[in-house]
């Protein structure tokens, strides 16, 4: 196709609705909506949301009257059965410091790309219920992200490897300690060699301390290291930069401007969680000076906020945080990254004119002004995608700008337990495979012969090795192929160790006999090393911890172990410095033809948590597609190649193809696709097997996340079904005024800080107002209530989409996974969902967005309550809005009658469908909510088993001492999406409470009630979001502050 | 015509009219007494245990205190069924060889739990805390019955939400004094106006926000 027939096909094609047609609607959520094609009032003829029981139903009025009529019956007699007769099992001898009924709490920490987030773990009765962050661990902050969370399902999961088995039949340990000790002995009468350990980027001393001794005892044993998605090119880029292997350290909270090379800060990496608290708290701007905020901000005013310039090839959550976002094509980057460190004034760089003439100069300029503009306040951060010569020119660029100087960079020794060379060390496992040079294999977790490049023909290489050993969760396509499977222990049934993002030593601490017969990869080196074979998981441990701290490691253990982490153990900062040479650019970048980006899954990450049904479901962000990738363009794109959403298209590179279906993505790079990897696995339980296609497949190890070159793209005739959220729960966005007009609602408001600055107000007089409050039949105080009223506010300023606080919810509620079928139906479950919008046209190069979580309001005037026929809806005294499952009979009128669409009803038993029927799942449940069945619907009530059992604690405490003031102090109490949320977007607490947390932001002149024009007076509010564009580029952007208003 | 049906049908459609209504209230009687009798209830029905635990015993005639056992009872939701450890605090003095206590001697020996049968059993969706309860001045008795003469334990209210309900709307006619909580032959004063007053003098002293007794969810979450 000519360059003119796409300028044909633009031409011909229907205009789309330009936003001067659509100046009602600032923000939209899908293209049909920005289009035109569906508005709610389509929705609106429909009773029920999404689909429609009178097509559901082909049973005609006879048959519904006898259905009904023997449903009723039933239904009557099951209630008049005596309850089943239930049993007390109590200790012989209690435990220590148990007391049945109360959760424990356990300081520990989870993997995280290989690294330790701390965490707390939560234990009911002996059961691990749930996680939340470590308040003092430098990489959580008392945050999470949706892994972790959710990382309490892989304990209980149906899926997990239960047994050791050789060669598909179970096996006993000492079969195995048999057949390894006979095949290291074959090994050891020379040197070592033949004997091969594969693990995935790790940072456990005790593994360390361990591949130590075996590297002593064999010297010619090899430790390779595979990682699909690590951080290969970082490493390799400090190696260009300095000569030697660092990583390195940001500290956003001194970052006024920052500027990412593709890089996904908020969302990926080691350090994501703690990154996006910090950026959060440099986004943190307020008009007033006495605003309200509880952060403590020491190198910002109170008005100043960070400015984020974004360049990337795949739409990013960071890349929605941008102030200024520019979309380029992968090697792009690597042009701007040069020009950008010329003209800071960085030695021997040179850009090749001809891609610089592709950027835009002017977003160039400013960028550079501002940069320059604020030395040791400025920084550029490099993507892990990238090649190593971006990473170079960044930390080139970050010493020049004195970031280094001023503490905003620090670089330390890196906290892996063996930084090195990935790519090359799995081109050596290959070589050394192919060459018949591995006599025993051990492949301590992950799963190569899945994620390899498919340049790279893993299975036919490991079947050459005479004895293969997994270590593994699940068993996967590695398992298949090897002799002997051990179960891997879940990081809550194990000890273990991990170093932080800065090195901080953190310790894993079981809450739970292992469920199975696992091991842990300390105790599978132990038993090469030829070991006692009993020798425990904690015996490993202590034994490194010992070695570590010497005389001091007995107290040092104890407080670790309460505390979670070793403290003062983080990295020294090293001193670096940066070599002068960066080659000259030599590959050119094509700028026709279909460019192929790799990304790790928002979700399921690399695919390791591809069994995991919560993060399945997760609606990807941005995206909003659960259970499938995609082959994610830009329309324009799509429109060049004749695509449509959910046609299936035939991607080949080389000899490898797959079969992928297409999904728009708005702001997407033109002429560019992202595919996320993790997807598409052969082997592998219910929840993974066969969903979406594998991109590993035509991953390039050379080049493994990028292909700009022979790529060809088939259409096939066939489309593909992808469960997407995007146009579900739709909230209604423009009112019908008098006049026949429709005005904008304004749900997400947004603004300038110039402007936020001039006019502080004004995101509440955008938009219709709340009616008067006198304006009403009945007694307008009725629910203003003394004592406690709980509220809560969302600040869209903070709020970067991640997603963290639907798992939160989900693992705290007990909400059901529903499959794709369902969820393609809008029936997803999800209490909390973060809604995003888009806004400008869909076709631009970027568009802006917003992310809005949506979790119930407790409307004080709630539209649900009064439609319920049962009373299964009631307002609380202390205004919730309560939900009594006991009484649902499903009629699903107050679904109906909620403007925000946040209840969620049961059409099923989901807690027992899609493989969640595994007894051992009822031990994950959180004993405080009640599990719903089928026909209930159910909601967010602000966790309401939280605030009962801190009002009953508080109660109990006060009545102890004769007291009559119950205090919940400010700040005790948090829900679970509050708790999770790694930007501190949401607060909630008593607003009867003026010095409440929640009620200095309500009194913040940025907040704003969802739909408050009707009258709901909802109890949970948004602050709007603020942007902060730089002056130089304010063109572009005065035209979308007019289209505001 | 002949008429289809004779003159005495008239009779026969009027008494099933009236017949049919008398039936539906019987039926609608039936259900609710049973419904409200230990049939369903299982109130007044003692359970086999493993071990013909009696409070009568315990509690009644050596005077044993409930939260000896039930240790937790004002920390948490739950009070607790006492470990085996706990009955062996004294049976391993006592009655050392008696039959009866064979089972407890065993989990003693082997480490096996004992296995109770549940005697009050709440609905699953219901949330009772037991630390509030005892905290503001609601007794053991008042729930758990006259426990002190129960040789086998049985469940001595319905558990009924109305039977909740009487005292969440009105707590002044069951709270007593806080060093009465645990006192199980603690009598409310035997005249009702009287009753009532102290009762009242209580809901105030121990500060309940008795409004907020009937929120859904007080109970159900």
């Amino acid at each position: 196709m000519s360059p003119n027939d796409l300028d044909n096909i633009l031409t011909d094609r229907e205009a789309p609705a330009s936003m001067s047609e659509h100046q009602d609607v600032n923000y939209w959520r899908h293209a049909n909506e920005f289009n035109g094609a569906v508005t709610i009032d389509d929705e609106k003829h429909r009773e029920f949301d999404a689909d429609d029981p009178e097509n559901l139903d082909h049973a005609g009025r006879r048959n519904f009257m006898k259905v009904m009529g023997a449903s009723m019956m039933l239904a009557g007699l099951t209630s008049c059965a005596r309850q089943p007769e239930e049993k007390i099992v109590p200790y012989v001898k209690p435990p220590e410091h148990s007391v049945p009924g109360r959760f424990q709490y356990y300081a520990s920490a989870v993997s995280l790309s290989g690294y330790a987030m701390g965490v707390v773990a939560t234990s009911y009765e002996g059961r691990p219920t749930k996680i939340e962050g470590l308040k003092e661990h430098p990489a959580s902050l008392g945050s999470t992200d949706a892994t972790a969370q959710a990382s309490i399902l892989d304990l209980y999961s149906p899926d997990r490897q239960e047994s050791i088995s050789h060669a598909g039949n179970l096996a006993t340990w000492n079969q195995l300690v048999a057949d390894i000790a006979r095949a290291v002995g074959e090994i050891d009468t020379v040197d070592g060699a033949g004997l091969t350990v594969l693990t995935e980027t790790t940072t456990s001393p005790t593994v360390q301390g361990l591949m130590a001794q075996l590297q002593q005892q064999f010297p010619e044993m090899k430790w390779r290291e595979h990682d699909p998605m690590g951080n290969n090119n970082a490493r390799m880029g400090a190696l260009q930069a300095f000569g030697r292997i660092t990583a390195t350290k940001i500290d956003f909270l001194k970052a006024k401007i920052i500027l990412s090379l593709d890089a996904n800060f908020l969302n990926e990496g080691p350090a994501h969680v703690r990154y996006a608290r910090d950026f959060a708290v440099t986004r943190s701007a307020e008009a007033n000076a006495d605003a309200p905020d509880y952060v403590a901000r020491e190198h910002f005013a109170h008005d100043e906020m960070s400015r984020l310039y974004v360049a990337e090839c795949s739409p990013t959550l960071t890349g929605a945080a941008a102030d200024h976002l520019m979309g380029l094509r992968y090697g792009h980057v690597e042009a701007l990254a040069r020009v950008v460190a010329s003209r800071v004034g960085v030695a021997n760089v040179t850009a090749d004119p001809e891609k610089v003439a592709a950027l835009d100069g002017a977003w160039i300029d400013a960028l550079v002004d501002d940069l320059t503009h604020h030395k040791g306040h400025a920084v550029v951060v490099a993507g892990e995608a990238q090649p190593p010569v971006v990473h170079a020119l960044a930390h080139a660029i970050n010493g020049i700008l004195g970031a280094v100087e001023s503490g905003l960079v620090t670089y330390i020794d890196s906290p892996e337990a063996d930084a090195t060379d990935q790519q090359g060390s799995l081109r050596r496992l290959v070589d050394d495979l192919n060459n018949e040079q591995v006599k025993l294999l051990v492949i301590l977790g992950g799963n190569p012969v899945y994620n390899a490049p498919g340049s790279i023909d893993m299975a036919a290489a490991l079947n050459k090795v005479p004895l293969r050993l997994h270590l593994t969760p699940e068993y996967n396509e590695t398992s298949e192929l090897c002799h002997w499977v051990v179960p891997e222990s879940h990081a809550l049934e194990a000890w273990g160790d991990l170093r932080a993002y800065d090195g901080t030593h953190s310790i894993i601490q079981p809450l739970i006999r292992p469920l199975y017969s696992s091991r842990t990869a300390s105790q599978i080196l132990s038993l090469v090393l030829g070991e006692d074979a009993t020798t425990t998981d904690y015996d490993l441990v202590r034994r490194r911890f010992s070695g570590l701290y010497g005389a001091e490691s007995e107290a040092k253990w104890k407080k670790a172990l309460s505390q979670g982490f070793v403290e003062g153990t983080t990295f020294a900062p090293v001193s670096v410095s940066y070599r002068g040479s960066i080659p000259a650019e030599t590959a050119a970048v094509p700028t026709e033809g279909l460019e192929l980006i790799f990304r790790m899954d928002p979700t399921i990450g690399d695919g390791r948590h591809a069994s995991n049904g919560w993060l399945q479901e997760l609606p990807k962000p941005l995206t909003n597609l659960t259970w499938d990738n995609a082959l994610h363009i830009h329309p324009t794109t799509a429109m060049k190649y004749e695509l449509e959403q959910e046609d299936v298209v035939i991607l080949k590179v080389g000899e490898h193809e797959v079969r992928a279906p297409v999904m728009l993505m708005f702001g997407h790079p033109q002429g560019v696709a992202t595919l996320h990897l993790g997807y598409g696995r052969q082997v592998a339980g219910y929840i993974a097997k066969d969903r979406g296609f594998n991109a590993y497949t035509l991953r390039d190890e050379s080049s493994p996340w990028c292909i700009n070159e022979g790529v060809t793209l088939k259409k096939t005739s066939s489309t593909y079904l992808l469960a997407r959220t995007e146009e579900h729960n739709n909230i209604e966005k423009s009112l019908q005024t008098q006049a026949q007009k429709a005005e904008d609602r304004h749900l997400i408001r947004s603004g300038t800080l110039s402007h936020y600055k001039e006019e502080p107000d004004f995101a509440q007089r955008l938009g219709h107002h709340a009616p008067e409050r006198e304006n009403t039949l009945y007694n307008p105080d009725e629910k203003d209530y003394a004592g406690l009223s709980w509220g809560m506010t969302i600040d869209l300023n903070r709020c970067n989409g991640c997603s963290v606080c639907t798992i939160a919810c989900q693992a705290e509620n007990n909400i059901p996974i529903v499959g794709k079928a369902e969820v393609a139906k809008g029936r997803e479950m999800h209490w909390i969902r973060v809604d995003r919008y888009y806004k400008g046209d869909m076709y631009n190069d970027t568009v802006e967005s917003a992310h809005q979580p949506v979790p119930c309001m407790q409307c004080e005037n709630a539209p649900c309550e009064p439609v319920c026929p049962v009373g299964g809806t009631m307002h609380s005294k202390e205004g919730l809005n309560d939900m009594i499952y006991n009484r649902c009979v499903g009629t699903r009128y107050c679904a109906n009658n909620c403007p925000y669409k946040v209840r969620r009803f049961n059409f099923f038993h989901y807690q027992i469908r899609e493989g969640q029927d595994a007894p051992q799942l009822k031990m994950m449940r959180n004993p405080n909510v009640t599990v719903r069945s089928r026909g209930v619907m159910e909601k967010c009530t602000y966790c309401v088993q939280r605030i009962n059992r801190a009002r009953i604690d508080a109660k109990v405490a006060a009545a102890k001492i004769g007291s009559d003031v119950t205090a919940i102090p400010d700040g005790t109490l948090v829900t679970a999406c509050q708790a999770a949320c790694p930007s501190q977007a949401i607060d909630f607490g008593n607003i009867n409470d003026a010095s409440s947390r929640v009620s200095l932001r309500k009194q913040n002149t940025r907040d704003y009630g969802l739909l408050a024009d009707i009258g709901t007076r909802p109890r949970t509010t948004y602050l709007a979001k603020l942007s902060n564009p730089s002056p130089a580029l304010a063109g572009a952007d005065a035209e979308a502050h007019t289209a505001e208003h | 015509m002949a008429q289809v049906f004779h003159r005495s049908a008239n009779v026969l459609a009027r008494a099933s009219i009236v017949g049919g209504g008398l039936v539906a209230i019987a039926i609608v009687t039936i259900a609710s007494v049973i419904y409200r009798s230990p049939v369903l209830t299982q109130v007044n029905i003692a359970k086999a245990q493993p071990v013909p635990f009696s409070h009568q015993r315990h509690v009644g005639g050596n005077g044993i205190d409930c939260r000896y056992c039930h240790t937790s009872v004002e920390k948490s939701g739950v009070a607790n069924v006492p470990p085996t450890e706990t009955c062996m605090t004294c049976h391993s003095q006592i009655l050392t060889d008696s039959e009866m206590l064979q089972p407890v001697h065993e989990s003693w020996k082997t480490g096996k739990p004992l296995e109770w049968t549940r005697v009050y059993d709440l609905p699953d969706f219901v949330y009772f805390d037991h630390s509030i309860h005892v905290a503001k001045g609601v007794g053991c008795t008042t729930c758990h019955g006259e426990i002190q003469k129960m040789p086998l334990t049985w469940k001595a209210k319905t558990l009924h939400m109305a039977w909740c309900l009487e005292c969440h709307r009105a707590p002044q006619k069951f709270l007593r004094p806080k060093d009465k909580v645990f006192d199980v032959d603690w009598k409310p004063a035997a005249d009702k106006s009287e009753r009532l007053e102290a009762g009242l003098k209580l809901v105030e002293e121990y500060n309940v926000n008795v409004e907020q007794l009937t929120n859904c969810s007080i109970c159900h979450r």
